[in-house]
């Protein structure tokens, strides 16, 4: 069998990495870890209501520095898909579409994520 | 040639036969997740080092269990219509396509039973 060779339209590899194509996929990848970021969360809630043991149990996980590791992935994730979904709705109202504006805010979504990130950490554990 | 309007092909119809109900679900599920999120993470961080006692305290008055709850079910709602995007995205295979969407709803769901049967023991 004859195999036709047609034109095939440019693909990924194709293109420049760009900044708004990382974020694009970030969305993507941070929504998928959020999705690991609720079994923590129902893990606490469940330690909660099974009673002080279990709660002490979970906050001992949490405290070391694997459980430290993984909480700083889950606030960084949320960050970024916070900032980065407050755009996405600007876009779907059809705001801040063109390329220029679309660069200025790449930039808000990588510092907006880097500074809730730090405040959150800061707050929460007087460090950053 | 079709006599149809363009507009009756878009009304809940098209391929899926939902028209664009999963986008605007998520997109409602997005709004509402905005000031919950800042809500849930600027109490968290206060909670970080507090004993069993303070935290129950604080989820059993009925401002925070009522926002934890309406918290969890839109997250987890939001979630499910997310990830069964990306598997309709990248996975092609008929029969992973289907594995993975059982697999969300079935997660999704214990996940969000889980959390709300715990708030209401916690909370009532």
């Amino acid at each position: 069998m004859t195999t036709v060779k047609r034109p095939t339209s440019p693909h990924l590899q194709i293109y420049k990495w760009a900044p708004h194509m990382a974020l694009s996929i970030l969305h993507r990848v941070s929504g998928v870890a959020l999705g690991g970021g609720t079994l923590l969360l129902v893990w606490w809630l469940i330690a909660l209501a099974s009673g002080p043991d279990q709660y002490a149990q979970f906050q001992t996980c949490m405290h070391s520095i694997y459980g430290k590791i993984v909480l700083f992935g889950f606030t960084t994730a949320l960050m970024l898909h916070l900032c980065n979904g407050i755009r996405h709705l600007f876009w779907d109202m059809g705001v801040g579409f063109d390329v220029e504006t679309t660069a200025r805010t790449n930039i808000l979504v990588f510092l907006g994520t880097a500074v809730l990130t730090a405040l959150a950490w800061t707050i929460g554990y007087g460090l950053v | 040639m079709s006599l149809n309007t363009p507009i009756s092909k878009v009304r809940g119809l098209g391929s899926a036969k939902s028209g664009t109900n999963h986008w605007w679900m998520q997109k409602i599920a997005a709004v509402a997740l905005v000031p919950l999120t800042i809500w849930f993470v600027a109490s968290i961080v206060q909670m970080t080092n507090a004993d069993y006692f303070t935290v129950i305290t604080w989820l059993s008055s009925p401002v925070s269990a009522i926002l934890m709850l309406i918290y969890i079910v839109i997250a987890l709602y939001h979630l499910r219509l997310g990830l069964t995007e990306i598997v309709e995205d990248y996975i092609h295979g008929e029969g992973m396509k289907v594995f993975f969407q059982f697999a969300i709803l079935f997660g999704c769901t214990i996940i969000t039973v889980a959390s709300i049967f715990s708030v209401l023991k916690i909370a009532l």
